[in-house]
């Protein structure tokens, strides 16, 4: 017995509490009424994303998905699909909100994500050439080698449109044409594997999942520049990114996609690893390059810019990861195919590492342009516990929140900068109601002091009184004019200090000033943390009229400073309390109040 | 294998183009792949993976089913993954395999072609290479 088709049926939380479980016994009770349960078989899956079109029923092979299903539509589908093989056309998911976008041909109807730089992550066996060969890999590499002046390639990377990945968003042709235009006896080609952000992981699942379309673009690279050497500077804490690079560069030497005369055309070009100690000032790339050269991690000051005097004072190229890993697709696809993908500015995709207070986190890969609230209501399906949505952070230490407000932002370098955030290198961390923005904005910022190098005193001495500052303010301490001092001091670095790590360190703070002033005066004049997240400002007590003296809090309390009995009821002392929560998590009674 | 020119390459790309679109690897016709990124190890791949083994061993079925490692997929609130592709059976990918869940694959999915309740997660986008 075989079946012929399989309908699943979304089991996530959200699909279940509209009623998925009742759609799932209508199915299998009308495909047993019109005799057909040999030929399918009717299952109840993961959550596939999309909870506010649920509940989401999708049929194999037909691959037809149908949103907002109620439970007398469970016939339908079966007479039709089942039984005539026809798709029901009036369920079928309709998008809404793309209408006005560039359509790519290739990105399925119901699909909000594209992947280019993750083309391979999840398909091939990242220590086996042979598979990233059989899906086109080092096609880019021949047909430039074979077939491409340099001038080419630098013209195909500036029709797509491609730019840097890595924060800032400079395009890469011009980068490389910089180079190109030097003489110099030795330039060299750097891969920026030095991913620090808190929350991000996107270079590091790329390295793991596909490391020959970074060992690829830096051969290109090469070619396009002049350069015959490359290295990967890449952190020590990705022992397995390390591994798998490590095999990739051997199994390329071997095949002679790297080292002298590639491909027997004359070209040489070969690439070392470095591994850097975890700072994150080193994921700038002055001070990526001063690291590289054996020196303490510290940015120098630019111009001259690296593509023109880098390493050991010679021409180098520095791409981030992601940059690198879009540049074999550009070359075998067209930079016009790539040129489509995107917004007016921002061409191609983004990957995101989708972290925090979202039913599914992930790494999401989406086109330039698609919405915060796609990301996380679509692909992310959602809030955590059907909490309420207070911000998203994009950028890291470098970026910015970003509020309810703006969810229907199409996201590119520029919107996200006039937002007050950044790209970044793409971290994306979702905050609900219970997230305190002061106490991100201190933990952001307490970040930036443990990494500032110290060598510019705006970043140095900047960081610290921020960070001061609004420890002060969380523990209830604070003044408003507190308030006007972190932004004369963040204003202060943004212009004064040496590296974008000092330059973008006040943009949490400075952002979440001014999208949620009124929290910070919360804490300020009336001594409160609405999400009782800021310990010196909750005060736990127990109600008597909820207490049922059950005594399971006193015996959670850590430091025993809750005493009573079944008569009695139960009492905190509020002078030994540590304000760890334990109590007020255990009561089954909602009798313990947090204030 | 010694060093390549572009036509060994082109040659070479061709060959194995025809081994993954025929699925078949080492005349093996059944697939499962197993996500082995950071994030997959971390939350157990590796003890999945020795369990699809030793019931792919248990059900004599080595001769037919290759086990193959892969990076990560994205959907990192369900790992370990675990895709299996085989002829009359859609392409599958199942998440939140844990030892138990990777034995019911193997028995349920492989051996008895039916689908695994409640792992089953939609692959993420569509494939720009294969299209």
């Amino acid at each position: 017995m075989a079946y012929k088709n399989f309908i699943l049926v979304c089991g996530g939380t959200g699909c279940e509490s509209s009623r998925a479980d009742d759609i799932y016994k209508e199915l299998i009770a009308s495909a047993e009424a019109l005799g057909v349960k040999d030929d399918v078989q009717i299952v109840k899956t993961g959550c596939f994303g999309f909870c506010e079109k649920g509940p989401i029923v999708k049929v194999l092979p037909s691959e037809s998905f149908y949103v907002e299903v109620k439970p007398e539509d469970a016939r339908e589908i079966i007479a039709e699909q089942v039984v005539k093989g026809r798709e029901v056309a009036r369920l079928l998911y309709k998008d809404d909100r793309q209408k006005d976008r560039i359509k790519v041909e290739d990105i399925q109807f119901y699909q909000k994500q594209f992947r280019i730089v993750l083309r391979n992550c999840g398909v091939i066996n990242p220590e086996n050439i042979d598979e990233y060969i059989a899906r086109d890999g080092y096609a880019a590499l021949e047909k430039v080698l074979s077939s491409m002046k340099p001038d080419d390639v630098i013209e195909q990377l500036k029709i797509s449109g491609l730019r840097g990945r890595g924060g800032a968003g400079f395009p890469t042709w011009r980068k490389w044409m910089f180079s190109k235009g030097v003489q110099a006896d030795q330039k060299y080609v750097v891969c920026n594997a030095d991913e620090g952000d808190p929350g991000a992981y996107m270079d590091r699942s790329t390295i793991e999942g596909d490391p020959h379309s970074v060992i690829e673009a830096m051969t290109i690279c090469g070619y396009t520049v002049g350069s015959t050497k490359g290295f990967v500077y890449i952190r020590a804490e990705y022992p397995l990114a390390i591994e798998r690079l490590k095999i990739a560069l051997k199994q390329a030497r071997e095949y002679g996609l790297l080292g002298d005369n590639i491909l027997g055309t004359g070209f040489s070009f070969d690439i070392e690893i470095r591994l850097g100690a975890g700072a994150f000032v080193c994921g700038e790339e002055t001070a990526l390059l001063q690291s590289l050269e054996g020196n303490r991690g510290m940015p120098i000051p630019r111009p001259p810019f690296p593509a023109v005097k880098g390493l050991w004072g010679k021409p180098t190229i520095i791409n981030n990861v992601e940059t690198w890993a879009n540049i074999p697709v550009i070359i075998t696809k067209g930079a016009e195919w790539f040129a489509k993908i995107g917004t007016e500015t921002s061409k191609g995709t983004k990957v995101f590492a989708l972290t925090g207070k979202v039913n599914n986190s992930g790494l999401v890969e989406v086109p330039m342009g698609t919405t915060l609230r796609e990301i996380i209501f679509d692909i992310g399906g959602g809030i955590k516990g059907g909490k309420k949505f207070k911000g998203a952070q994009t950028g890291g230490p470098s970026g910015g929140i970003i509020t309810a407000e703006f969810l229907d932002t199409p996201i590119d370098y520029e919107s996200l900068t006039s937002l007050g955030s950044m790209m970044g290198s793409g971290g994306l961390i979702v905050m609900d109601e219970d997230d305190c923005m002061v106490d991100v904005s201190r933990f952001y910022m307490e970040f930036c002091v443990d990494e500032s190098c110290g060598k510019c005193s705006p970043c140095r001495i900047g960081t610290n009184q921020m960070h001061a500052l609004l420890v002060k303010i969380t523990k209830g301490q604070g003044t408003l004019d507190d308030l006007d001092k972190l932004e004369k001091i963040g204003l202060a670095m943004k212009k004064a200090a040496l590296c974008g790590l000092g330059q973008t360190a006040p943009n949490p703070t400075l952002a979440s000033i001014k999208r949620f002033r009124d929290e910070y005066v919360e804490h300020i004049v009336d001594r409160k943390c609405r999400a009782g997240k800021c310990k010196d400002l909750v005060v736990y007590s127990i109600d008597k009229s909820k207490c049922i003296g059950c005594g399971l809090c006193a015996r959670k309390c850590p430091v025993n400073c809750i005493t009573g009995d079944k008569t009695q009821k139960f009492t905190i002392d509020a002078s030994k309390c540590i304000k760890c929560g334990e109590c007020f998590k255990a009561c089954k009674f909602s009798a313990v109040v947090k204030k | 294998m010694a060093k390549m020119t572009l036509e060994q390459l082109r040659k070479l790309r061709e060959e194995k183009k025809g081994d993954m679109q025929k699925r078949d690897v080492e005349g093996k016709s059944i697939q499962i792949i197993v996500g082995m990124g950071t994030c997959g190890i971390a939350a157990g791949a590796k003890q999945s993976f020795d369990e699809i083994v030793k019931a792919i061993d248990e059900n004599k079925l080595s001769g037919d089913v290759i086990i193959r490692q892969t990076g990560c997929m994205g959907l990192c609130h369900v790992e370990p993954t675990v895709e299996v592709v085989m002829p009359g059976m859609p392409a599958t990918i199942y998440g939140r395999v844990d030892a138990a869940t990777a034995r019911d694959i193997v028995v349920k999915h492989v051996v008895g072609k039916t689908l695994v309740e409640n792992h089953i997660y939609d692959r993420p986008a569509v494939d720009i290479v294969k299209k």
